[in-house]
């Protein structure tokens, strides 16, 4: 062989790998570089929210890996619980015997914890079960927020009295059915203007994890498995009734789903429903004019990962619900990366995967929200990130990894899963504060703005909560505080809408509203629940920035459309339904 | 009544059947085809095609260049496919592909003793990659569904093809060696013995004990030198787990995949001192 030929060669090897060396330096990077950020503080604390989140205890015999089961549960949700027309909070925690919280607002900066006097703290109990998320929805239409908390146990259906009271009125409404269920949405399917429910299995419904029949209790597949539990649908009759319709309608998937959100993705008027799957595809539930959902080929079906949020927003204002899917990354074991995908499924078919960069890569990721913190028209993104906070000199990745790849029937039993103890998985993981710097991408910001906690975060949940015009975030935190991120931003400009169906339900929950932002029109939808066990605040916030406002469109799920033009900015406006 | 012309094609086509590399070639192509068919295994068809696309171009430039002549393609093609199917990228970025292919075929040129190259190519890239670009890269682990029946298929065409290509010795070793370490290793760390054999029933093992630990180029000259020297290997694994068992911080960067950091280090010091010991040997890519 010639010296010089391979002399050159070896060059080229060498500088092949010098390649790799710079090109992972880059990839290791969160970008940074931003000339604008967000500015946020954490005052839970100064603001009177002392919640703090309890794991459930389960059974001894999956003792093994009961910290890696049990880690769930943490969850926050928004609503006007009150009518007062300030944003009120409702925490869940998981551990028999531990209260629920339901913070009010108290119009000066502060919450007040109602939860025993209103009825919906005491809510884990043995033989009913712990909670794991709730979400608001006026399923009676009487003009106030009502309360389903789903659990690993039976779900709790809660009607707000209007009177700062509830009472639980799950047995005769129907929904008394034990699931272990980590997330649930309201949404009008059929469009009668009664809000219906769809609550999701994960875990198996015959499983009772305070007394296990059998430790077979887990997925079969770490990428597709079908083995979870049933999702349902309720349908609301009216009468204070629902019923279960969940087969006829075609929406009974079986995979491990986490979180769901529903929105009308096809455009078509009816709402769908996107799911997010753990050790499993995502899936979208196209509604076939309120009659059955078809599962969609919109290039989820192969694209297998651990699915855990789902968040809706308008990415770059182009009128489409776009999605992000929180996933898991884990240097050197697994890089599923979460899912940022842009809707063409009018023009295409499909979406389009896009998430590149701190998109990505943002750890554990759990809940995650949409929300234009900076009021510059673009909606901006805050993830949850962490799985288990142990003891931060053990890692379970290594021990996971051993069962990871076997054959299914070994780790769906969890005796032979090996001990977690007191290891950490994905633990001491910071939340990431995304710009939306529109064509220029997501930076994350946590930093610059304010967000530095390492607390095992689960839920995500945006409100204006001290009605500013300025978007606020509040965490709910796995075994720990909650947080509450307060926005400190110049207001800039922005224009809120609060919406109360008549023909539609009266939460309005699937209205849609398109605003012209400059050039661009951004479309935003009332959250009936979506991230993970989380649901924002009924109000919709638009920031415009410099830009001027357009004419604006509101679809209310009855089928009416209604075209706004000259609106005020800098207000919230209260707009009814056109009966 | 068959023709002259018609035996010889017949015995040309036999030639090629019984050539352990188009066995090998047939094998891992059906490890493809069924693992994206059952699960879209490979993320994306642009991966495949820059690896196996760099390979064949790598191969083909420096045979000629260097040697003279351009080298049969099928060892570029296998090792196209491993490193498609083994690696998991971050983010969807393509550049693990396009440099892990260049560097796995580049180092049976370069890193080179008496004419012989020292690691299995893929090998070599997947190890590199691990250690240098863990930000960017992982390696495959449970990406195939975990079905016991796709995992037979191949586990059963495996061990024929092993059986005629004359390397079943190895795998054999390979897979008794495992499985007594993991017995050794239940014993020393505790938790369940199906724990500890767990891993050997997951595709990167298929992958591991049909297409890098058997690779006739880079093994031993003699049978009793290859059954110990992937004794030595599964030695060598066993206690990289058990660093990971024991959460040794240094040993961190190995332990994410044990199997192919343990053949990355005993594997070319095997073939070094068998190339130094029978100076006879040589061959070419």
């Amino acid at each position: 062989m010639n010296p010089a030929k391979r002399f050159i060669v070896t060059l080229v090897f060498a500088a092949a790998i010098a390649a790799v060396v710079i090109l992972n330096a880059g990839a290791a990077g969160h970008g940074g570089g931003a000339t604008e950020t967000i500015h946020l503080s954490e005052v839970a604390t100064a603001s009177g929210i002392d919640f703090v989140h309890q794991e459930p205890a389960l059974d001894p015999k999956i003792a093994n890996i009961a910290p890696h089961v049990g880690a769930l549960g943490a969850c926050v949700s928004v609503a006007d619980v009150n009518n007062d027309g300030w944003g009120d909070l409702y925490f869940t925690t998981s551990r028999f015997g531990a209260s629920n919280a339901l913070y009010l607002n108290q119009h000066d900066g502060t919450f007040k914890d109602v939860s025993a006097d209103a009825g919906v703290g005491a809510l884990n109990r043995p033989g009913e079960g712990v909670s794991m998320g709730a979400v608001w929805g006026d399923y009676d239409n009487d003009g106030n927020e009502d309360l389903l908390v789903y659990k690993w146990g039976y779900p709790q259906l809660l009607h707000n009295l209007g009177n700062g009271h509830f009472e639980d009125v799950t047995a005769q409404a129907g929904v008394r059915t034990w699931m272990n269920s980590n997330s649930a949405i309201w949404f009008d399917f059929d469009r009668d203007g009664l809000l219906d429910l769809y609550i999701t299995g994960y875990f198996r419904s015959d499983i009772d994890f305070w007394r296990l029949s059998s430790t077979r209790i887990m997925q079969h597949s770490w990428e597709f498995a079908s083995n979870g539990g049933k999702n349902l649908l309720f349908k609301n009759l009216g009468n204070g009734h629902f019923k279960d319709v969940t087969d006829s309608l075609g929406v009974g998937s079986t995979r491990w789903t986490l979180a769901a959100a529903s929105a009308d993705f096809n455009d078509d008027g009816w709402p769908d429903l996107y799911l997010a799957n753990d050790y499993g595809p995502e899936e979208l539930y196209l509604n076939q004019a309120g009659k059955h959902f078809e599962l969609a080929r919109a290039g989820l079906q192969d694209d297998s990962k651990s699915g855990m949020a789902v968040a809706v927003g308008d990415v770059y204002n182009r009128g489409q619900h776009d999605v992000f899917v929180t996933n898991i990354s884990e240097k050197g074991f697994l890089f599923q990366g979460n899912n940022l995908r842009l809707n063409f499924l009018k023009e295409l078919g499909r979406f389009d995967e896009v998430a590149k960069g701190p998109v990505a890569d943002a750890g554990w990721a759990w809940g995650a929200q949409f929300g234009d913190l900076n009021n510059d028209g673009l909606l901006d993104l805050v993830i949850a990130n962490g799985f288990i906070s142990g003891d931060s000199g053990r890692s379970y990745w290594y021990a996971m990894s051993k069962i990871a790849g076997a054959q299914g029937n070994i780790f769906e039993d969890a005796k032979n899963w090996p001990a977690i103890g007191t290891a950490s998985l994905s633990g001491y993981e910071r939340s990431r504060v995304l710009l939306n710097r529109g064509e220029a991408g997501f930076v994350d910001v946590a930093q610059e703005a304010g967000v530095t906690d390492q607390l095992d975060g689960r839920s995500v949940a945006m409100a204006d909560l001290f009605n500013r015009g300025l978007l606020d975030v509040v965490i709910a935190n796995e075994k720990g505080r909650a947080l509450l991120y307060k926005n400190t931003a110049d207001p800039s400009h922005w224009v809120e809408f609060r919406l109360v169906g008549t023909r539609s339900n009266r939460s309005a929950i699937g209205a849609e509203v398109t605003a012209e932002i400059g050039a661009g029109r951004q479309r935003q939808a009332v959250d009936g629940g979506s991230g993970f066990c989380s649901q924002n605040d009924r109000r919709l916030h638009f920031g415009l920035g410099s830009q001027r406002l357009g004419r604006v469109t509101i679809r209310w799920p009855s089928g009416n459309e209604q075209v706004l033009s000259g609106l005020a900015i800098d207000q919230l406006h209260v707009i009814t339904e056109p009966q | 009544m068959t023709t002259a012309p018609a035996q010889a094609q017949t015995r040309a086509w036999m030639a090629i059947a019984i050539e352990p590399r188009y066995l090998i070639v047939f094998l891992i192509t059906l490890v493809l085809v069924v693992g994206e068919w059952r699960y879209g295994i490979l993320g994306g068809y642009e991966r495949l095609a820059t690896t196996l696309g760099v390979c064949v171009v790598t191969e083909v430039l420096l045979s000629w260049w260097l040697r003279g002549r351009v080298a049969n393609v099928a060892s570029a093609y296998i090792t196209g496919i491993s490193l498609a199917l083994l690696t998991k990228p971050q983010a969807n970025i393509l550049w693990p592909f396009a440099l892990g292919a260049f560097l796995a075929i580049a180092s049976k040129y370069v890193l080179t003793y008496r004419g012989r190259h020292l690691w299995n190519p893929s090998n070599f890239a997947i190890a590199l990659m691990v250690l240098l670009a863990a930000d960017s890269v992982a390696i495959l682990s449970h990406q195939w569904g975990n079905d016991i029946w796709t995992n037979l298929v191949i586990w059963f065409f495996g061990l024929v093809i092993a059986w005629r290509a004359r390397v079943l010795h190895v795998t054999l070793t390979y897979v008794a060696c495992f499985i007594a370490f993991a017995v050794v290793r239940h014993f020393i760390v505790g938790g369940p013995l199906l724990t500890e054999i767990a891993p050997i029933t997951g595709p990167m093992y298929q992958l591991f004990v049909f297409f890098m630990v058997t690779d006739p180029r880079t093994t031993v000259s003699t049978k009793r030198g290859r059954i110990i020297v992937v004794a030595i290997v599964a030695l060598v694994e066993t206690l990289i787990r058990l660093s990971g068992d024991f959460q040794l911080a240094l040993l961190k960067p190995f332990y994410v995949s044990p199997p192919i950091l343990a053949l990355a280090m005993v594997g070319p010091i095997a073939m070094f001192i068998d190339l130094r010991r029978t100076p006879g040997r040589t061959a070419a890519a």
